[in-house]
């Protein structure tokens, strides 16, 4: 096939957006948005990169502070939750053998995901609103550096992604406990019970004969004990943009509301709460359920200590409320018990939870080899890789000792926070595209076998040292969130930027790789109405 | 003598065999997965000896650096020690107030410093002459912030908020205002 035919139609002409189900095609949605949204927090993360060694003329410091601010949630939320989302709605139905409940709130959750990310996004763009996502209090309500409109629609924003992360949830719970039309009565609490844990917790207790069946495969467990988390977590972030919304709209009504009335400690407390139960949460959690997926399907073997590793998902899930007091750790007015137990010893957990998931996923590999090392076989690898390098680096800055000295420097955002999300988790879902890529398009071919494997390596490489030379700096005592205008560390800026040029490359290439293989055609079908009105995952 | 920067030197040799070392088994990993090999079977016993080995290990990193890092118990315990310096500073406005212009302390001299900020959460830190970090801290509105430390080198050393207050932020720097007197024999 010629470049413009394999452009226009795909690899082979093989991808018919017309043979697509409903659902199929929100997945993909889903995925476009999820790679737009990695498109933009790749390259807002580069000019960062660029303007940390030299400021740009285009950007002042109020623009690099916004795109500070809008990077890591865009990455998150418009990125990550997307492919997150996507997969998981089609991955539940799946694996439960039975339709989605709604394909109308699975649309609608894309439709405010994509929305409500462009929303903050773009009020940040416009207004420079830069309290970081850290929101210190009561810095998001400091009028006088930010824009109280640019602030009120940038929560704005992000309440509406909010609302479509809630529709998510619903579906997702609903899918496992509803009866599809014409079934025989399912029996909701017990697989809601199976679900979250609570069927594995009374087996542990209970005599031989009276075990119960787990009536959830557990990769559906691991999606909804994170989603446990996300419902918290939803919550959090809901309530904390309505208390920032009323000191915006009490300033633009002229009631100039009174800052301390809001203890900062407590407030900072309450934050980190609800966010580690992202990022030492549900994170943690829908990772060790894709990797355990992924390792199945690969090898088509069970599970190695398949129990364990269900009883180990709902550890980590109980961990993860109990872990916020790491970040707080040079907060001299934390309680030094909550800095210990919390901060330190629950912490630690994180290390064997993760490193037995990682273990049971080796194990599995093991017992099916040889294997070929195809896309989501080296992909997984590279996922695992990430957290076994992210994880204890994590573990070491949650120390009383070693935090006096590494908090808010770059060690935290590279060795721990980049290469988590960069190498560990961006490589598990990519894991998972590869992998789902036939299924989802009915047997579409994939345009470059060559691309893929530059995409791998450029990725493998690009993350890890750049979260190398970030680290770096930081043991040198370069601070994150900040910018160093006599250029003193700019010999590790230049290192981390040359490497981020990698992993930007590998985007493109995937990007490339992606649009080639289902052709502009395609891209353009994905988005029409499809003509299957079932509910059904896949056409019969 | 065990300072900051011995810490990190100590924290990047670990670190970087540590990771030379999980890299080169992934790579041994993923090639011999695609050989046939004397056995796929994995005993559970193996299993349960590596959880054991992470729980001793994610346990005794702590009680390791409680007992060889010196400012660890001094801060978790800071009641129960009489410090012979305070300093007492202000923030505000992104601005530091301090007490004089330079803050001269006495090389192994027990120092207290004790930070408020009247408006927004700001940062501590004390930095060497080639920006490295000596330590730092949080500095919470409406809450109490102090740091007890000894200096056991003598040097002049620069202050900068460590936590970011918005733009402005970036420029709460005083260079070269703490100045640690010379140590006995050195």
């Amino acid at each position: 096939m010629s470049f413009k035919n394999t452009f226009i139609n795909g690899a082979d002409g093989l991808f018919k957006p017309d043979s697509l189900t409903q659902m199929q095609k929100i997945v993909l949605r889903f995925v476009v948005v999820g790679l737009v949204y990695y498109g933009f927090a790749v390259i807002e993360g580069m000019i960062m990169r660029i303007y940390e060694i030299e400021p740009v003329p285009f950007i002042n410091t109020n623009q690099f502070f916004a795109i500070l601010t809008a990077h890591p949630l865009v990455g998150i939320f418009g990125s990550t939750y997307a492919l997150v989302f996507g997969a998981f709605l089609f991955l539940t139905p799946y694996l439960m053998k039975k339709p989605i409940y709604s394909v109308r709130l699975a649309n609608w959750a894309l439709i405010l995901l994509a929305f409500g990310t462009f929303l903050f996004w773009f009020a940040g763009f416009i207004s420079h609103y830069a309290p970081l996502y850290t929101l210190y209090w009561p810095l998001p309500a400091d009028f006088e550096q930010f824009s109280v409109w640019g602030g009120t629609f940038f929560i704005l924003g992000i309440a509406i992604l909010m609302v479509g992360t809630l529709f998510f949830i619903i579906n997702i719970f609903k899918t496992i406990v509803y009866t599809p039309e014409g079934w025989e009565k399912q029996d909701a609490a017990a697989l809601f019970g199976s679900a979250i844990g609570y069927t594995g917790l009374k087996n542990m207790l209970a005599k031989k004969e009276n075990k119960k069946e787990h009536l959830v495969p557990l990769p559906v467990a691991a999606i909804a004990r994170g989603t446990v988390d996300m419902v918290l977590n939803t919550a959090i972030i809901l309530f904390t943009g309505v208390l920032i919304l009323v000191f915006m709209l009490g300033h633009i009504l002229g009631f100039d509301l009174k800052e301390s009335a809001i203890d900062a400690l407590l407030y900072k407390n309450w934050f980190w709460w609800g966010l580690d139960l992202i990022a030492d949460g549900l994170v943690l959690i829908f990772v060790a359920g894709t990797w355990y997926l992924l390792a199945m399907m690969i090898t088509g073997k069970k599970l190695f200590m398949q129990n364990i590793a269900r009883a180990a998902l709902l550890l980590e899930l109980v961990v993860s409320w109990t872990v916020w007091s790491h970040h707080l750790l040079s907060d001299q007015a934390q309680p030094a018990v909550l800095k210990v137990v919390s901060g330190e010893l629950v912490t630690a957990f994180e290390l064997i939870t993760q490193g037995l998931a990682f273990f049971i996923v080796l194990a599995t590999l093991w017992s099916a080899r040889p294997l070929k090392m195809t896309n989501p076989l080296k992909f997984l690898l590279g996922g695992l890789l990430g957290f076994a390098l992210a994880v204890p680096a994590g573990i070491m800055q949650a120390d009383v000792g070693l935090n006096r000295i590494l908090h808010n420097t770059q060690w935290v955002v590279g060795p721990h926070v980049h290469v988590a999300v960069l190498v560990g988790l961006t490589m598990t879902l990519y894991a998972a595209v590869y992998i789902l890529f036939p299924i989802v398009t009915n047997g579409a071919k994939l345009y470059s076998q060559k691309l893929a494997n530059i995409h791998f390596w450029f990725h493998l490489i690009g993350g890890i040292g750049m979260g190398a030379f970030m680290g770096m700096a930081g043991l040198n005592g370069m601070l994150r969130r900040t910018l160093y205008v006599d250029g003193e560390f700019n010999t590790y800026m230049i290192l981390a930027a040359l490497s981020g040029s990698l992993l930007l490359i590998a985007f493109l290439v995937f990007f490339y790789n992606i649009v080639m293989s289902v052709g502009l055609k395609g891209v353009i079908g994905i988005f029409t109405k499809s003509k299957l009105e079932t509910k059904e995952l896949l056409p019969e | 003598m065990v300072d900051s920067h011995l810490v990190l030197w100590g924290q990047t040799i670990a670190y970087s065999f540590y990771c030379l070392v999980i890299i080169l088994l992934m790579a041994w990993f993923g090639y011999k997965i695609t050989r046939t090999g004397k056995s796929n079977i994995v005993k559970p016993a193996l299993f349960y000896t590596f959880v054991a080995f992470l729980t001793v290990l994610g346990v005794s990193l702590h009680i390791i650096t409680y007992n060889t890092i010196p400012w660890a118990p001094v801060d978790l315990n800071r009641g129960d020690y009489m410090p012979d310096k305070t300093f007492e500073i202000t923030m505000q406005n992104h601005e530091f107030h301090l007490p004089s212009e330079t803050l001269v302390i006495d090389c192994n001299e027990l120092v207290l410093f004790d930070v408020t900020s009247k408006d927004l959460t700001y940062g501590f830190g004390v930095f060497r002459q080639d920006n490295s970090m000596v330590f730092q801290m949080q500095v919470v509105p409406g809450h109490r912030n102090d740091i007890l430390w000894k200096f056991e080198k003598s040097g002049i050393y620069t202050i900068r908020s460590t936590e970011y207050s918005g733009p402005r932020g970036i420029f709460m720097i005083l260079k070269d205002v703490v100045e640690v007197m010379p140590c006995e024999g050195s």
